[in-house]
C-alpha cells in the first residue's frame, strides 16, 4: 500500500501560523475584518454538476465520480454540499521501489455555508477526507467584501486541517491493515487575502496570496531515501525518510482576464511559491475561452518550475547522511508543462422547466514532468546507481460531467 | 536621553504614522467614484468571463496538479485529500 506525498500537499494548502504574524500585519488584517461588513457581493447560482474524472499516468491510475450541489434558501443563504472518489490502482515507480501495487479508494464529504449581508458574504465550510490510511478534517471560514461602487471584492479567509496518518502493512494471511506501532497527526493553517478587481469594461484582476504552516508528520511512510552501497545488490540501499516537522510557504498569484471584440475571453495568470524547506516555484497560465453557437470551447496551457527542497537527493552518498533526508519527487527539481482542452453544449431538458439551464461538458489535460535530479532508479542494474536516466512522467486527465442549473 | 529611548521612540512615531496612514487611507477609500459605471459592466456579466465557471473542475484539476508539485496555495480552492502515488 502507498500513500501519496501529495495529500500533505493538497493538503498542506491550508497553514499559516499566527505567530508568524507581526503586531502590525495583525492590527492591518483586524482593521480589514472591522471594516468588512460595511460593504458587499452576490450569492452563487444554484446548480448541480455530477462528474466522472480519469487520470492516468506512470503506471498510476485514480478515477471516481464527483458530486456538487449548491441551492440557495431565502435571499441571503446558499448551502452546498459535495461528493468526491478517487478509485486508486497504483504500480507507480515509488510503488515498485520501495512497496507493493496496491488498490484503494478515497472518499470525501463536503459542505459549506455562504450567508449574504448587505454587501458582505460570510462564508464557512467543512471537508472529511478518508482513506485507509489518511484521515483528514478541514474547516475553513471566509469574509468576503464588495467596496469601491463594486469594483473591488476583497477576500479574507482562513483554514485549518487536522490529518491522521496510518502504514498499511500486509499480514500473513495476505489481510492488509493498519500498522498499531505506527499513528502519526499533522495540523495545518492557512491565512488568504483575496482582492478581485474590475481594471476597465474589459478588464479583471484577481489577487490572491497565501500563507501556509504545516506541522507534525509531513513525509510520506512509504517511500524511502536511498544511499550509495557499492558491492550490494544494485548498487544503493534504502531507508526512512526523515522530514522536519515545520513547513512554512508564502504563495501569491495574480490572474488577468479580457474580454475580446468577438466575444472571447483571455486569461493569463502568475503565481510564485517559496516555502522554509528551500523550494522556490514559478507557474505561468495562458488560458482563451471562445463561445460558439451552443458550445463554449477552452484551451489552456501551463508551465510549472520548481526547485528541490534542501534537504532532498536523489542519492545519498551513505547512510544517516543528513538529519533530514528525502527522495519525494515531488521535492525534486522539475519543469512541466500542462496542455489541456475543453467543450461545453448547452442544452434543453425537455419535461423540466424548473431547469433553466444545462450543459454537458468534456474536457482532457496532458500533464508532462521532466525531473532535474530524480532518477529512475528502477534502471540501476543496468545504468549503476547514480547514473540511470531522468524520470519523466506523461500523464492524461479527463473530465466529463453534466451541469444543471435550476 | 539615551540612544535606548531614542529608539523606542523613532518606532513608537514610525507605528503612528503608520497607522494614521492606514486609517486615512481606509476613509479616504470609502466611496471613490467608480472609473467602470454599472451600466459598462455587462461583460461581465458573461460565464466566459468567471475565474471559475465550473468549480467542480477547477477543484479536480487543482487537486491533481497540487498532489504532484510541490508548490500550492493561491489558487483561491480549499482541497481535501488525497489519491497520489
Amino acid at each position: 500500500m502507498q500513500l501519496a506525498q501529495g495529500l500533505g500537499e493538497a493538503r498542506a494548502a491550508r497553514a499559516g501560523s499566527d505567530r508568524l504574524l507581526s503586531p502590525f500585519t495583525r492590527t492591518l488584517l483586524a482593521l480589514c475584518v472591522i471594516a468588512a461588513p460595511a460593504l458587499g457581493g452576490v450569492l452563487p447560482e444554484d446548480r448541480a454538476d455530477v462528474m466522472w474524472h480519469n487520470y492516468n499516468g506512470g503506471d498510476l491510475t485514480v478515477e471516481g465520480p464527483s458530486v456538487l450541489v449548491r441551492k440557495k434558501v431565502g435571499d441571503s443563504l446558499s448551502l452546498s454540499a459535495g461528493y468526491y472518489e478517487d478509485m486508486i490502482s497504483s504500480a507507480s515507480i515509488d510503488v515498485k521501489l520501495s512497496a507493493s501495487p496496491y488498490h484503494e479508494t478515497r472518499k470525501q464529504e463536503n459542505v459549506g455555508v455562504d450567508y449574504l449581508h448587505g454587501k458582505t458574504t460570510y462564508s464557512m465550510g467543512y471537508i472529511h477526507s478518508k482513506e485507509p490510511d489518511y484521515i483528514a478534517n478541514t474547516t475553513y471560514y471566509s469574509i468576503s467584501q464588495d467596496m469601491f461602487g463594486d469594483l473591488t471584492t476583497v477576500t479574507l479567509g482562513y483554514r485549518r486541517a487536522w490529518d491522521q496518518i496510518f502504514r498499511d502493512i500486509k499480514q500473513p494471511d495476505g489481510a492488509i491493515v493498519n500498522d498499531p506501532t505506527f499513528h502519526q497527526q499533522a495540523d495545518h493553517r492557512g491565512y488568504t487575502l483575496g482582492i478581485s478587481q474590475i481594471l476597465t469594461r474589459n478588464l479583471i484582476a484577481d489577487f490572491n496570496y497565501e500563507l501556509l504552516t504545516d506541522q507534525g508528520y509531513l513525509a510520506n511512510p512509504y517511500r524511502k531515501i536511498r544511499y550509495l552501497s557499492p558491492g550490494q545488490g544494485e548498487g544503493f540501499t534504502l531507508a526512512d525518510q526523515v522530514y522536519p516537522n515545520t513547513r512554512t510557504s508564502n504563495a501569491a498569484g495574480i490572474e488577468l482576464k479580457y474580454y475580446l471584440p468577438w466575444r472571447a475571453a483571455l486569461t493569463g495568470q502568475y503565481r510564485f511559491f517559496r516555502d522554509t524547506w528551500g523550494i522556490v516555484a514559478n507557474n505561468v497560465e495562458a488560458d482563451y475561452t471562445w463561445p460558439w453557437r451552443h458550445w463554449i470551447f477552452d484551451g489552456m496551457v501551463r508551465w510549472y518550475t520548481q526547485t528541490h527542497a534542501d534537504f532532498y537527493s536523489d542519492l545519498y552518498p551513505y547512510a544517516n547522511y543528513a538529519n533530514f533526508m528525502a527522495r519525494d519527487r515531488e521535492l525534486a527539481a522539475f519543469t512541466d508543462w500542462t496542455v489541456g482542452a475543453g467543450a461545453s453544449y448547452q442544452f434543453n431538458v425537455p419535461g423540466a422547466p424548473w431547469i433553466s439551464k444545462s450543459t454537458a461538458n468534456v474536457r482532457f489535460d496532458h500533464l508532462f514532468i521532466d525531473y532535474k535530479d530524480f532518477r529512475n532508479a528502477l534502471l540501476a542494474g543496468e545504468y549503476g546507481a547514480g547514473n540511470e536516466p531522468l524520470y519523466k512522467l506523461n500523464a492524461n486527465i479527463f473530465q466529463i460531467f453534466v451541469s444543471i442549473w435550476f | 536621553m539615551g540612544a535606548a529611548t531614542m529608539s523606542r521612540m523613532s518606532k513608537r512615531l514610525i507605528q503612528t504614522v503608520a497607522a494614521g496612514a492606514l486609517l486615512a487611507g481606509l476613509a479616504g477609500c470609502t466611496a471613490p467614484t467608480p472609473w467602470v459605471k454599472p451600466y459598462e459592466r455587462e461583460h461581465f456579466a458573461d460565464p466566459i468571463m468567471s475565474f471559475n465557471r465550473d468549480p467542480i473542475s477547477n477543484v479536480y484539476l487543482e487537486h491533481v496538479l497540487e498532489t504532484r508539485e510541490g508548490a500550492h496555495g493561491a489558487t483561491g480552492a480549499v482541497g481535501g485529500g488525497c489519491g497520489c502515488n
